[in-house]
């Protein structure tokens, strides 16, 4: 089956080849003949590297632990579920599952991409063909370096081991099962709006075409890049144990960069497809968002920043840096000779506009990318400049960011409410004076209550502000639909979204990030305590609601499940003297299928939640091999809002993208000429 | 003498009531697996937890290393604040305290805590654990690079540029609205093919539609 496997990737990598070269050919003369053939190419890409996916899932199920890959990644006794994400748990794995994806969104912008943009697909199909080359390439050619495998997970071993390695105890969590590819995926389609952008420019055809024919792709990518990182931030969060869930970890960092410039192109976006202006800013985006995304990969796998993310590290981080270099160069030399070709149609005509909202939103947006790069890669550059390696950790991070971010949350709510083209003071009146209101009275409140963190109360006040804002442009619409149609509020609150998804699912993915922004002030409150104790005994920790929580120990018992050898704690923990229930965290040592242990022991912390705070516990240990445990108790308020803020940016995003939204605006509009025509 | 006889049915259903028993009893038996999540009993242990003096465990490795029990200074907030100060060197990127309190098998940041608690014994203020700490480490050891030299650029230089971003921008689109604000003072009013009664009703649908 490896050898299938290894064909398979060869076979690829000779078709990539192909569709590359009649893609661009293709697409260049016009030859329709090979255009069709880089168009099958792709296809049939796709269809080999599933083939190639199927044998290392096989030789995965089968244990053959002959192939390194298996013998790196799990063991006999490693759960079904696992076993399964085993295939992109490592680095020659993951980058096949990369390619794969690749070839098969490759193979849907094939098909789905509407007749009139046809024009764009020989190029489409040979930028996916070229960076589909390159995995292949990296994967294939990729050289063993200290014993550090290459990028070929279908390399076998000069022995057989009787057991292999076991998964990583980190990796065992099921948010690291859906985490992944949920970056992978984001990651990997903004390579669509990417291939149509290069494709845009290749062929010289700059209008808003190219832009209307990745308008679903943008969202995609921007959708799955959110979803991806929140499930990142939940692992962090239950699986780590230091008790938070974003720690500016260069990873995290990485997926960040192109989710940011993903959010600014899809305002900026707006602006070229209502006045023609902003087309060298909207191309150039994409192409940085590409780039940052490959950067990602990059600091990943190159292990050139130290990270958490170190367990896929390996030697294929000189291909991707340069790959990177050449792309980079490449792309430059392409955006500045069609520079000329893309002038603006129209310039603004106010600083008090939509439009210079939505500009500043991207200076926003565009800076904190920038920022974060720039203190991502600070000890590489101060090493270089000064010889002193200067490493910002998180409160660096939030030093610089926090102000960037309350200043973002700000605007957001600003431009939703300032008029296109120019807006007059009525009109600042009229749409300011209910969200300011609330915001003041939001400050009035908190202040009243006894909070006197400055963050804290700057970040609540805009919420609230930029929520003013939401329920007003909601009230509004339904107040209109009410009006004109008599609809009653509930139906006119659904039509007002089914008619214009992407204004209303926009001011949704708005209340979400509204959520993600309290949620993360209310990390300023955390509360935290360690202690140890012997059965019987109990803990006390204050929360920042005022409530004391209790933390009886009940004792520790240890016992076998699945692939790991579990020591517990059981604590009855109980607020204000009332029993809210037990808590179990556990020492988790995993041991391979011949008992062997694996891997350090871990972690498994035990979480109460509610909407106010999470009781956060983590077992340490023992003292001295007694049932005496020594815990961590941390109260940690607002941390639902993160999960349930994701989940609405989730959704607005899914409606935002939600097909038909402009056939159902047609229909509208269609009854609404057919009304006016009745009543002449 | 009378001769036992067993029948095949009274052999199979006894065969059966008996490992239908042992299967009641613990169903791994017939796999041969060793019993999961019952407690490891000892004879040193106690069978329930917590109901006598504190036990010892069957298997203390599988707990990770041994700890020391946890003293009210460990939990003193004056040294957990410079304990937040301070990077644990283990390539974690956290601080010493979250380290030491996190999955216990870091080697380094109990032994910076213990390094600390002794400096504060010693009378050393926070400031001055910390200066202790970077003579001994280098700057690499704060949570925070001291704001001077090149880190200045780190913590303000992107809000230079920000601010110096924005400006230019607002620069742009006032120049920008000076030229259209020319522009249309040049520009001959626009011929409009249209008959008063549709103007009017032009008017009244952008009024109802601003509405």
């Amino acid at each position: 089956m490896s050898l299938l496997g290894d064909l398979a990737l060869w076979i690829a990598l000779l078709l990539a080849l192909w569709g590359a070269l009649t893609g661009f050919t293709g697409g260049a003369t016009g030859r329709t003949d090979l255009q069709q053939s880089s168009r099958n190419a792709v296809f049939a890409l796709c269809a080999t590297l599933f083939v190639a996916v199927f044998a290392l899932e096989w030789l995965l199920f089968a244990h053959d632990f002959n192939v390194e890959y298996v013998a790196a990644h799990i063991s006999s006794n490693l759960p079904t579920f696992y076993t399964w994400s085993a295939l992109y748990s490592g680095q020659q794995g993951s980058m096949l599952f990369w390619v794969t994806v690749l070839s098969i969104f490759g193979s849907f912008a094939m098909v789905t991409t509407a007749p009139r943009h046809r024009v764009y697909l020989p190029y489409v199909g040979a930028v996916v063909c070229v960076v589909a080359v390159f995995f292949l390439g990296t994967m294939l050619l990729a050289p063993h370096v200290d014993g550090i495998g290459g990028g070929n997970p279908f390399d076998r071993l000069p022995y057989t081991p009787a057991d292999g390695r076991g998964m990583n105890p980190q990796l065992q969590n099921p948010g690291m099962v859906f985490h992944p590819p949920m970056l992978y995926l984001g990651y990997i389609s903004i390579t669509i709006p990417f291939a149509f952008a290069v494709a845009a420019l290749l062929s010289k055809q700059l209008d808003v075409d190219w832009l209307v024919a990745i308008r679903k792709w943008t969202i995609l990518s921007w959708l799955f890049l959110s979803i991806g990182i929140c499930l990142g931030m939940w692992w962090a969060y239950v699986e780590l144990g230091w008790g938070g869930y974003w720690a500016w970890d260069p990873v995290e960092n990485a997926s960040f960069l192109p989710w940011l410039m993903m959010s600014a192109f899809l305002h900026s976006v707006m602006i070229q497809e209502k006045r023609g202006m902003l087309k060298r800013w909207n191309l150039g985006l994409i192409l940085a968002a590409w780039i940052l995304s490959i950067f990602g990969t990059f600091l990943t796998r190159s292990g050139v920043i130290q990270s958490v993310h170190s367990f896929t590290e390996s030697p294929v981080g000189g291909f991707f840096l340069g790959f990177l270099l050449i792309a980079a160069a490449l792309l430059i030399f392409l955006y500045v000779t069609r520079l000329p070709l893309l002038r603006a149609e129209s310039t603004l005509e106010s600083l008090v506009s939509r439009e210079s909202t939505f500009l500043f939103n991207n200076l926003m947006l565009v800076g904190i990318a920038v920022t974060v790069l720039f203190l991502t890669m600070l000890p590489i550059l101060s090493e270089l400049f000064t010889g002193n390696k200067i490493t910002p950790k998180a409160p660096t991070f939030d030093f610089v960011n926090v102000p960037l971010g309350v200043a973002l949350l700000a605007l957001m709510g600003i431009g939703p409410l300032i008029a296109w083209r120019k807006a007059s003071i009525p009109n600042l009146r009229r749409q300011f004076v209910a969200p300011g209101i609330a915001g003041v009275l939001a400050v009035l409140i908190i202040l009243l209550l006894g909070m006197r963190q400055v963050w804290p109360i700057i970040t609540i006040s805009l919420a609230t502000f930029v929520m003013g804002t939401v329920v007003q442009e909601f009230a509004r619409g339904m107040r209109a639909r009410h009006r004109q149609y008599g609809e009653i509020y509930p139906l006119a609150f659904f039509h007002l979204i089914a008619r214009n998804r992407r204004r209303y699912g926009g001011y949704i993915v708005h209340t979400g990030i509204v959520m993600l922004f309290v949620a993360f002030s209310g990390m300023a409150f955390k509360t935290e305590t360690e202690a140890s104790l012997k059965p019987g005994q109990s803990a006390t920790l204050a929360s920042p609601y005022g409530w004391t929580y209790t933390f009886k120990h009940l004792g520790v018992s240890q016992y076998d499940a699945l692939n790991r050898r579990v020591t517990a704690g059981t604590l009855v923990v109980s607020r204000n003297g009332r029993t809210i229930g037990t808590m179990v965290p556990e020492k988790r040592q995993h041991v391979d299928g011949l008992g062997n242990p694996t891997f350090e022991p871990s972690t498994a912390v035990a979480i109460k939640s509610d909407l106010r705070e999470d009781v956060y516990v983590v077992l340490g240990g023992v003292v001295n091999g007694t049932e005496t445990a020594v815990y961590r108790f941390t109260i940690n308020p607002l941390v639902w809002w993160v999960w349930y803020g994701g989940m609405i940016v989730a959704l607005g995003g899914v409606i935002v993208m939600w097909p038909g939204g402009t056939v159902g605006s047609n229909r509208v509009a269609a009854g609404y000429a057919a009304k006016i025509g009745a009543t002449e | 003498m009378m001769e036992s006889k067993l029948s095949r049915r009274g052999f199979c259903a006894a065969a059966t009531a008996g490992l239908a028993g042992l299967v009641a009893l613990d169903p791994r038996a017939l796999l041969g697996q060793a019993p999961a999540n019952r407690q490891a009993a000892t004879p040193a242990q106690e069978p329930l937890p917590g109901a006598g003096p504190a036990g010892t465990l069957a298997d203390p490795g599988r707990a990770g290393r041994p700890l020391e029990p946890v003293t009210a200074k460990d939990n003193d907030a004056a040294i957990q604040a410079v304990e937040k100060r301070l990077s644990c060197t283990c390539g974690c990127g956290l601080d010493i305290y979250t380290c030491r309190t996190t999955d216990f098998s870091c080697t380094f940041s109990p032994g910076y805590h213990r390094q600390i608690l002794s400096l504060s014994a010693a009378g050393m203020t926070g400031d001055e654990i910390i200066a202790e700490f970077v003579k001994e480490h280098g700057e690499s050891i704060l949570m925070s690079p001291p704001k001077r030299g090149f880190a200045l650029l780190g913590y303000f230089g992107p809000w230079v540029g920000m601010v110096a971003a924005a400006s230019g921008l607002v620069l742009l689109i006032r120049a920008w609205g000076r030229r259209v604000g020319r522009v249309s003072q040049e520009s001959v009013p626009v011929r409009v093919d249209a008959t008063p009664a549709e103007l009017e009703r032009l008017q009244r649908e952008l009024k109802q539609f601003e509405a």
